[in-house]
């Protein structure tokens, strides 16, 4: 957090109004935390903009809540930032083929694992 | 046990051991690319970023000619550099216009009196919108833009005097 803003200069301007700042709406400020959580930051790679200090991180966050205040659904915020930096953008594992692996891994583990006590069952009773 | 399942773990480390080695070799891309290239810039209609100078909108890029698009600000240091090389590729008769990311008036006019202004609009983005908007991940960012509008090269980091030849004939590809 400290190495990407000390990396990047900052610029002097303070930090967008709703960078910061809670909505009034309790259930809406859910509805945003919850989305910043699920989006990365595209200066410190790797955190959320809900966690990252980077200037574009607070952008971000005030888009998020300038759009949920306005009505929009967090899918719709998502899916805009994902038609402008791809999938990257979003933690939220989605269906397409190149996640396949993701969602098989755990239940061919099973499988495997299942085997293998099979194998030791058989081999204990003979 | 045979001797193939005695010999997999340390197939399996040196498997891991090569996977290291290569990664460490050619490091992954850490750019965030846009995935506008060859898509329409979206709407935006920025104020003008100086007093002097005309605002900036997406209806200033469809006009026939293609555009280049700078994201950059006063206090990106690599920007002092690039708005040099800016300055020729103007020279040779490309229409430069400029994002400035969160930036003030008095700031950027300093900014350019000091490295020259190469700039022909000037939108000022306070709070990085259109460079969301954009797929802009930072500062300097470049965007080749056709004369109807479509994004077709997004040039990541500043545009130095190597890249010339490059951009020149993208602004050809464009037109």
């Amino acid at each position: 957090m400290m190495l990407c803003s000390m990396a990047l200069a900052d610029s002097n301007l303070p930090p967008a109004y709703w960078s910061n700042r809670q909505l009034p709406d309790p259930k809406q400020e859910a509805q945003a935390q919850a989305l910043m959580e699920q989006l990365r930051c595209l200066v410190c790679q790797g955190q959320s903009i809900a966690d990252s200090d980077a200037e574009l991180a607070g952008d971000m966050r005030d888009l998020v809540r300038r759009r949920i205040a306005a009505g929009e659904k967090p899918s719709a915020i998502r899916a805009w930032l994902v038609q402008r930096y791809g999938t990257w953008i979003s933690y939220k594992p989605t269906a397409e083929p190149a996640a396949w692996p993701l969602w098989l891994a755990p239940l061919a583990l099973l499988l495997v694992g299942a085997w293998l006590i099979r194998r030791r069952i058989r081999l204990k009773a003979r | 046990m045979s001797r193939a399942v005695r010999f997999a773990p340390l197939a399996l480390l040196l498997l891991v051991i090569v996977a290291l080695v290569w990664r460490l070799a050619t490091p992954a891309d850490t750019d965030v690319h846009s995935t506008l290239e060859g898509k329409r810039v979206p709407a935006f209609a920025l104020a003008a970023g100086l007093p002097s100078k005309p605002a900036f909108s997406s209806g200033d890029l469809a006009t026939g000619r293609p555009h280049l698009v700078n994201v950059f600000a006063s206090w990106c240091v690599p920007c002092v550099t690039e708005v040099k090389v800016l300055q020729t590729l103007k020279d040779s008769g490309v229409a430069v216009d400029g994002i400035a990311i969160r930036d003030s008036a008095p700031e950027l006019a300093d900014f350019l009196l000091r490295n020259g202004d190469p700039y022909e609009r000037i939108g000022s983005d306070p709070r990085s919108q259109v460079q969301i908007a954009l797929g802009s991940s930072g500062v300097p960012e470049s965007f080749v833009v056709d004369g109807k509008g479509v994004i077709r090269y997004q040039h990541i980091g500043p545009i130095e005097q190597g890249d010339v030849p490059m951009i020149l004939s993208k602004l050809e590809k464009a037109r």
